[in-house]
């Protein structure tokens, strides 16, 4: 009897579990497949963004979106990043260097039809150096004339600011300085338009997250429109018919995910769920490599992976121990054995070949100087030389870097380092109050320029947590602030850079690289060391090799 | 009954006031404030933001601001999304989380109790140690382990179901429900077991026997009324973890549900985010707790008994 009813339940559980795995297996079309026959391009977005308003935001995630729904004054190409009309159709800048009209397109229009004009500029520059808004960014306008001042709350009216609207198609621009990478400037985000009839119907001009930028009430001069944007899901655009150059966008519709997982994400790649991947997984890269080298598009990045010294206190207020430190380890090594994605060891701050600068100080591996250094600063062996204590933020990979410099300095110095692993915000805070000895840190330049780079280490700057200070290497940024002709101006900044290399208040590491997975269906998306990647450009077509392919 | 479920319920101010008393004063002690960024604000930027979400008052006086518009059913405005209301993000997250919970636990419940029922009626033979060999599997087995493995097998390899999402395509809910609830399947699956074989060697089954009562009667009528009773008493605190839980099954299905900001909201310092979702899991494990109380008093007339005179 037991034995019966024993079959009998055994039989229902059997059937339930069939019952589920024949409902299981679904009949679909892979996103990749039906999305490049509709024109609807699947993205991985790394995260949900902050919000889409442009003067607000300042990552990355948000700034692919706001390339999708705006448009500044200028462009980049997609391919080699030079300056390429956007919503200006040209420019004309001053001799001096301190004055730039542009003439905007008359047929420029937002996606509700109304014109594009320079007073929807001036409106929009005005609103992002407002206080009150609390705009992360209002420093990248400083380079306008007044901007800072009124930004501070020093002066109150707009008009002392240099950007001026004589009618509505040309803008008028004055600058503090000459500054020689403007035009680069205005292809980010914190110089892009809002439309002010959907600001202030929302709000007022200076709040904070107001609901302008949802689905139906966002308003852009795009090359695509906002259509749906469910939290941590999805945001769709579709293509703004109202956009100048409509003709030559050929997406329909741009889904962004915003997957966090970069295992998850290129899972889904691997699924035929997404034709474009916002990272690869560091431990697949070989694969890839190997079985689908055409996928997997590895680029340098215009970022550097450095270690900073707080050189307010000993030993690293000495200038020979932190050479000795820099000098010693093998980079080479580092991205060989651990970041292994083609990262370029990095002997200078500046990444190789930034808008046609390229380091001349380069720091040397050299473990024998390292050693005499270390034995001048009067720590021979590395012996009377208290332990270091290195701090990180949570991240598998910042915690192998650190484990393989601590051997390398116990090997090559016999120096003791002790590693501090601290969550995101506790390791901001520790940095900003320079409560820590050696820390980790990571820069993305904002604009192609060395002058987002070397402009963190100036005295007076805000990202500058080391605690150094020189009035040469200040004096020589702000000469080359001052300096039109790019060469002279280079020379300047190399000078910096070679002060900046030899008493190393930072030590670079190396260079990263941005990495992205890519369906063969997708044309016109070009590697380049910003990892931008212009939606208008793009398109899709079937490859002859199936996209969805499985990697065996 | 009516005056149980009231005191239990007037208990849980008292415990709810604790756990967002709490909840503030540690998120506020956590070091970094909710604008820390990498590139750094300056003050004057940092100033505004501070008084906008009116982060420059004493500490009580924020508080004492937070509940009285809690109690009201405002949570506040995020401070990691600028455009978003807490209520709006636990109103677009719940849901989700809700039915994916509830799938878990649909799934965890058809497969543990089964497969614990079926291993209690034939014990010590292959039909009990093959479920519960699962069992104990899956009991070790986390989420973040499981979850690739279907995924590889049923995602990659057969190309079944989808490997990730929710709602984007047919099918991209069973994957996750099935990890999620596994583990729970597997406890239930013990607890089942257990109960079942201690029912059906008590003196009332074995009276039910004696007078000739069909097999499947006893099972399913008398025994298991009884032996599934810890099931039911397991399922309030199976019910509020698969809800707060979910954050691994989440991530690896990208799943948008309110578990990644249980965790997002508190790297992030989104103090109120942190405090919102927190105080909703709270309720929710106290009002499942309860209805796991209740169930089990309506099924046992011992507890029913004790419920009415405590």
């Amino acid at each position: 009897m037991t034995m019966q009813t024993g079959r009998t339940g055994l039989t229902a559980c059997l059937l339930s579990a069939l019952f589920l795995s024949v409902s299981c297996s679904f009949d679909y079309e892979s996103n990749v497949s039906g999305g490049t026959r509709q024109g609807i391009l699947h993205i991985g977005n790394g995260d949900e963004p902050q919000e889409l308003d442009p003067h607000i935001v300042t990552g990355n995630i948000e700034a692919k979106l706001c390339q999708a729904l705006l448009e500044g004054l200028l462009a980049q190409h997609p391919e080699d990043l030079h300056i390429i009309p956007g919503g200006a159709r040209s420019w004309q800048e001053s001799k001096d260097g301190k004055t730039y009209i542009f003439h905007l397109r008359e047929d420029a229009k937002w996606s509700n039809g109304d014109p594009v004009t320079a007073a929807d500029f001036v409106y929009s520059w005005r609103r992002a150096l407002l206080p009150a808004l609390g705009n992360n960014y209002a420093y990248m306008l400083y380079y306008l004339k007044n901007a800072e001042r009124f930004h501070q709350g020093e002066i109150t009216d707009f008009s002392e600011v240099g950007v001026k609207a004589p009618d509505d198609w040309t803008l008028k621009v004055e600058l503090e300085n000459p500054t020689p990478f403007f035009l680069q400037l205005l292809t980010h985000m914190s110089y892009f338009p809002v439309h002010p009839a959907t600001i202030e119907a929302f709000g007022a001009t200076d709040e904070r997250g107001t609901l302008w930028t949802r689905p139906g009430n966002h308003v852009g001069n795009g090359p695509f429109k906002l259509k749906e944007w469910v939290l941590n899901r999805s945001i769709v655009v579709e293509k703004n018919e109202h956009y100048w150059d409509a003709d030559s966008v050929k997406l329909e519709q741009i889904i962004f995910y915003p997957i966090q997982n970069v295992t998850t994400e290129e899972r889904m790649f691997r699924a035929g769920q997404l034709h474009i991947t916002g990272s690869a997984p560091v431990d697949k890269v070989a694969r890839y490599l190997k079985e689908r080298p055409e996928a997997l598009k590895i680029f340098p990045y215009f970022s550097t992976y450095y270690y900073m010294f707080n050189t307010g206190a000993p030993p690293l207020d000495r200038q020979k121990v932190r050479q000795a430190l820099a000098m010693s380890i093998d980079r080479q090594q580092i991205v060989d054995k651990i970041t292994k994605a083609g990262e370029l060891p990095a002997f200078s701050y500046t990444p190789p070949d930034t808008n046609g600068y390229t380091a001349t100080a380069q720091l040397d591996y050299d473990v024998e100087r390292a050693r005499a250094l270390l034995a001048e600063a009067g720590y021979p062996g590395g012996e009377g030389l208290p332990t270091i204590e290195l701090m990180y933020n949570t991240s598998e990979g910042h915690r192998r870097i650190a484990i393989a410099l601590q051997q390398m300095w116990k090997t090559n110095l016999n120096v003791n380092i002790t590693l501090l692993n601290q969550d995101w915000k506790v390791y901001l805070d520790k940095r900003d109050a320079q409560d820590y000895q050696i820390a980790r840190a990571g820069w993305i330049g904002d604009y192609l320029d060395p002058n987002t780079f070397l402009n963190m280490y100036t005295s007076s700057s805000g990202n500058n947590d080391t605690g150094w200070s020189n009035q040469r290497y200040d004096e020589l940024l702000a000469q080359a602030a001052g300096t039109i002709e790019q060469e002279s101006r280079y020379a300047l900044l190399q000078e910096a850079e070679a002060i900046l290399m030899t008493e190393l208040p930072i030590m670079p590491i190396y260079t990263y690289v941005s990495k992205s997975l890519v369906s063969p269906d997708v044309n016109g998306w070009h590697p380049n060391i910003l990892d931008i990647h212009p939606y208008k450009y793009i398109s899709l077509l079937p490859s002859a090799d199936d996209a969805a392919k499985i990697m065996p | 009954m009516l005056k149980f479920i009231l005191k239990r319920l007037l208990q849980a101010i008292p415990v709810l006031l604790a756990v967002s008393v709490i909840t503030f004063l540690l998120i506020h002690a956590a070091p970094g404030g909710p604008f820390a960024a990498e590139k750094a604000v300056p003050a004057e930027i940092l100033k505004h933001l501070n008084e906008r979400y009116k982060l420059d008052q004493p500490l009580h006086v924020q508080f004492y601001d937070y509940l009285k518009h809690a109690i009201q059913g405002d949570l506040g405005p995020s401070f990691k999304y600028p455009g978003r209301s807490v209520n709006e993000i636990i109103a677009t997250g719940f849901p989700v989380t809700l039915e994916l919970g509830c799938y878990a636990l649909l799934f965890a419940l058809l497969i543990g109790v089964g497969s614990g029922v079926c291993a209690a009626l034939s014990p010590n033979t292959w039909r009990d140690y093959l479920p519960m060999t699962f069992a104990t599997i899956g009991i070790c087995l986390p989420a973040y382990v499981l979850g690739p493995l279907l995924v590889l097998v049923f995602g990659i390899w057969l190309e079944w179901l989808p490997v990730a999402g929710w709602e984007l395509i047919p099918g991209d809910k069973i994957l996750p429900s099935v990890t999620l609830g596994s583990v729970y399947a597997a406890y239930i699956a013990r607890l089942s077991r257990g109960g079942m074989l201690e029912t059906l060697s008590r003196d009332f089954i074995r009276t039910a026997r004696a007078k000739g009562m069909s097999e499947s009667i006893i099972i399913f009528r008398h025994a298991m009324r009884v032996g599934l009773l810890p099931v039911v008493s397991f399922m309030g605190p199976a019910l509020a973890g698969l809800l707060s839980g979910s954050f691994v099954v989440e991530t690896i299905f990208q799943i948008p549900g309110l578990g990644r900001y249980f965790v997002q909201g508190a790297f992030n310092r989104d103090y109120t985010l942190i405090l919102g979702v927190t105080l909703l899991f709270a309720s929710l494990i106290i009002l499942f707790n309860l209805i796991a109380d209740v169930m089990l008093a309506w099924l046992d007339p011992k507890v029913r008994q004790e419920a009415i005179n405590g």
